[in-house]
């Protein structure tokens, strides 16, 4: 087996190790229902976990998903409630919104040779405080159109397969073909590796990094928009903090933080890691459920720290010249 | 066989930086079918010729003739697709991707909006076979040697349709047989009509597989011969060339030699983790130990081991009679030795600090953090340093990078003589300074000797080394290959020893 796909694999080998030791320790923990709660319930995570996954691999970083899941929220919902739109009115605009704001910082980056940490730092601060001026209070949605959503799905096994999960199915499907099938997933591939021999080799490093971001923050505003679903509502401070869950899903997933190698099935075996260990919490009953951060911290650490001794595998060997 | 068009020719290429030049009117002709070696030490103009060509850099002036057009590639890429490829030492694909997708990156088949991956493999590895490369194309590039990437690389140019080829130091981290194999595919790629411009600093290899030679000097073209009309010694003779007119007053002197029981530093058969070896000398107080050769034969690598950069694999060196195994410069200079290093603008100078606090550093770094030198101090210790060296400059505030050079040097030297070393290492001590700097850090280095510091300096240029050194290490290939001392020591000699072929 080549190197590349050991990350991965020791992320599958540990969620199917948490996934037997929970159902060792409680009847039913791995039932079809709580697998399927678990895709249902960490739908707008893995969402923009995927698009993070393409910032990572080309060796950048999008600080500003979490406050773009708040912006189209509040957006959604003032768009259906105060304005009176129909929801399928509404998301695309929603969506197009998230794209310019990805597509303008992606310029930024690539323009003005900016960190990417900066300028999505910026992005992170400008869109909370956009969402909280449009609106400070929660705004509850009720129109039918939401509930009709949220009651299609069909029952498996026992579990339940909503709209959103069905939305994370295709939006996966769209990262496996984005990332192995077009010439935009090399593109990215290759910024990560090493952006001045890719520059040379010919890739469009502008429309590449663009894309890049687009991608990324449209996914962040389709994930506000799930979000706005699961809860009814839009809030301005929704998905505080959620760009940092998403990074570490995506390391978890067994993305390189430097770029140029990882899989989008990690990351979704990330997400799914992750809330298993939530699930196991709360199955437990009697732990605080912020041990959730204590677990999740000391699996990206482990991570980092097992991919350096990886990457002496892969990544080190044109050091050698 | 002169008979054959021009492929590439430049003309008249001038390049400068700050208003230094770096290329004087520079002719090149690449012709379709040859393979065409570019030499030059350090500091030639080499990589800024090969950046002009290849879009890196834009030329200030002169002109760019591709076949019969005149053309100015603006970027890497511009270059690419009118036919000109570069291969670089380091070679400039991606490792994390397969070895087929780096040969198709950007250009790979598709139907239905997807990559067809069967029909990149097939092609890769077709492709591939030209080079007698029977490898597995899925593997990520990473996985295989630097020869089997740098033949990738060449691949992908060539299968780019490149008329015009830059090997840009190919062979340096290569084995001799890997290097065999990269001539083979050279050749056939000459055969075929492909120009190559090979740019190595290995004498043997030109000799082996090139059909012209143009040499460069300073930013200037010295001419370009026929191969196999140009002996090694003159091929040396004007690589290296007779810089110093201006200094012909300094002939040779040569230190009387000390008593044996003062010999401060000594190395016995020594192996260097960065690949010299056959290292063998003994330094007493006093001394000026020279280190000659061409461009990579491992001058700097010694000066590099002596600091504490790099360490000795086999062998011993030995100081003062204990042995001596520096593993930091700080152990090194806590021993009392001291390098001016080759390259004065990254690892020399602190540029945005000023003419005083560069000065300092050294010493401050020697007392320590917790015993700052009083600001009294301070003025009289760089007072009688600007004095002490004639640094010019108006204002020791000044910060460095506005010096000159030379001065820039003479505050490296400052800076390392006032913690008062035993061994000062100088690598390329004069490389980039004005003709007046020249002969005064030269003299500079013969008074330190006459007070009894050992000093080891490394230099591309003979005529300096014959002028102060009594004893001349010669290096080839990473190789010590001999050692001159005393009246021995004659530009002819040097220069014979190195250019002798193995």
């Amino acid at each position: 087996m080549s190197a590349r796909f050991i990350p991965v694999v020791v992320t599958a080998v540990l969620f199917l190790a948490l996934l037997i030791a929970g159902s060792l320790q409680f009847s039913g923990f791995a039932s079809p229902r709580v697998l399927l709660n678990l895709l249902t319930d960490n739908s707008f995570l893995a969402i923009m976990a995927l698009g993070m996954t393409f910032v990572i691999l080309s060796g950048g970083i999008d600080l500003s998903v979490g406050s773009v899941l708040a912006l189209s929220s509040v957006l959604c919902a003032i768009l259906v409630e105060k304005h009176g739109w129909h929801p399928l009115q509404a998301i695309p605009v929603v969506l197009i919104a998230g794209a310019a704001f990805g597509a303008i910082m992606g310029a930024l980056i690539h323009v003005y040779k900016l960190q990417p940490f900066i300028v999505t730092l910026a992005g992170m601060f400008f869109a909370r405080g956009l969402a909280t001026v449009l609106s400070e209070q929660s705004i509850p949605i009720t129109h039918s159109f939401f509930d009709s959503v949220n009651n299609f799905g069909f029952s498996v096994l026992g579990g339940w397969i909503g709209s959103a999960t069905l939305l994370l199915i295709v939006v996966f499907a769209f990262g496996l073909w984005l990332a192995h099938f077009t010439r935009l997933g090399g593109y990215i591939y290759a910024l990560g590796g090493n952006s001045t021999s890719a520059a040379l080799l010919g890739v469009p490093m502008g429309l590449t990094t663009i894309s890049i971001y687009t991608l990324s923050s449209t996914l962040a505003a389709l994930s506000g928009i799930v979000y706005t679903f699961y809860t009814a509502s839009g809030y301005a401070l929704s998905g505080v903090g959620m760009e940092l869950d998403a990074i570490a899903a995506v390391v978890i997933g067994g993305t390189l933080l430097t770029g140029g190698y990882g899989y989008v099935l990690g990351t979704l075996l990330g997400v799914m890691i992750m809330g298993l260990i939530q699930t196991w919490i709360s199955f437990h009953g009697s732990l605080n459920s912020w041990w959730t951060k204590i677990f999740i911290g000391s699996l990206v650490l482990a991570f980092i720290i097992f991919q350096r001794g990886i990457s002496a595998g892969f990544g080190t060997k044109k050091a050698k010249i | 066989m002169t008979a054959r068009p021009a492929a590439l020719q430049l003309n008249k290429i001038c390049k400068s930086f700050n208003r230094v030049s770096v290329l004087r009117s520079v002719d090149l002709e690449l012709r379709a079918g040859e393979i065409h070696a570019l030499l030059g030490e350090n500091g030639a103009g080499k990589s800024t010729l090969i950046k002009v060509m290849t879009g890196a850099y834009s030329a200030d002036g002169g002109e760019i003739i591709l076949g019969d057009k005149t053309i100015s590639p603006q970027t890497p890429s511009d270059a690419q697709k009118l036919g000109i490829s570069t291969v670089y030492q380091e070679v400039n694909l991606l490792p994390n991707l397969s070895v087929a997708h780096n040969l198709y990156l950007g250009r790979e088949p598709r139907r239905f909006g997807c990559i067809q991956w069967k029909k990149i493999r097939a092609r890769a590895t077709e492709l591939l076979k030209r080079f007698d490369l029977d490898i597995n194309v899925n593997e990520p590039l990473s996985s295989y040697s630097i020869a089997v990437q740098q033949l990738v690389a060449i691949a992908r140019a060539v299968d780019c349709s490149a008329k015009v080829l830059i090997l840009d130091e190919p062979t340096a981290s290569l084995d001799a047989r890997e290097v065999a194999l990269l001539f083979r595919v050279m050749r056939d790629l000459r055969d075929s009509g492909v120009a190559i411009l090979f740019v190595t600093h290995f004498l043997d290899q030109v000799y082996e597989v090139t059909d012209r030679i143009t040499i460069l000097r300073n930013g200037e073209r010295v001419g370009t011969f026929a191969t196999n009309a140009l002996p090694r010694n003159e091929l040396v003779a004007h690589m290296l060339g007779k810089e110093l007119h201006a200094l012909e007053h300094l002939s040779h002197h040569c230190p009387p030699a000390g008593r044996e029981e003062d010999v401060l530093l000594e190395a016995d058969s020594v192996t260097i983790a960065n690949g010299v070896e056959q290292l063998n000398f003994k330094a007493r107080q006093g001394d000026a130990i020279g280190l000659a050769g061409l461009l990579g034969s491992g001058r700097s690598e010694i000066c590099s081991m002596l600091f504490g950069l790099s360490h000795v694999t086999s062998g011993k060196v030995s100081l003062a009679g204990k042995e001596f195994r520096p593993n930091s410069p700080a152990a090194a200079i806590k021993k009392g030795f001291a390098l001016c290093p080759e390259d004065r603008k990254t690892e020399g100078i602190v540029d945005p600090l000023s003419v005083r606090e560069n000065l300092l550093l050294a010493l401050q770094a020697q007392k320590g953090w917790w015993r700052p030198i009083r600001a009294q101090q301070q003025k009289a210790l760089v007072d009688e340093a600007i004095r002490a060296l004639k640094i010019v400059c108006s204002d020791a505030e000044k910060p460095i990078g506005q010096l000159s050079g030379g001065n820039q040097q003479k505050v490296i030297l400052a800076r390392w003589l006032m913690t008062k070393p035993q061994i000062f290492i100088l690598d390329e001590p004069t490389r980039g300074i004005d003709i007046g700097a020249h002969a005064e850090i030269l003299e500079l280095i013969r008074k330190l000797c006459a007070e009894g510091m050992t000093l080891i300096v490394a230099s591309s240029e003979i005529e300096e080394l014959v002028a102060f050194s009594n004893k001349v290490i010669i290096m080839r290939d990473k190789k010590m290959v001999g050692m001159i001392e005393g009246d021995a020591i004659t530009e002819n000699s040097v220069l014979s020893a190195i250019a002798t072929p193995v």
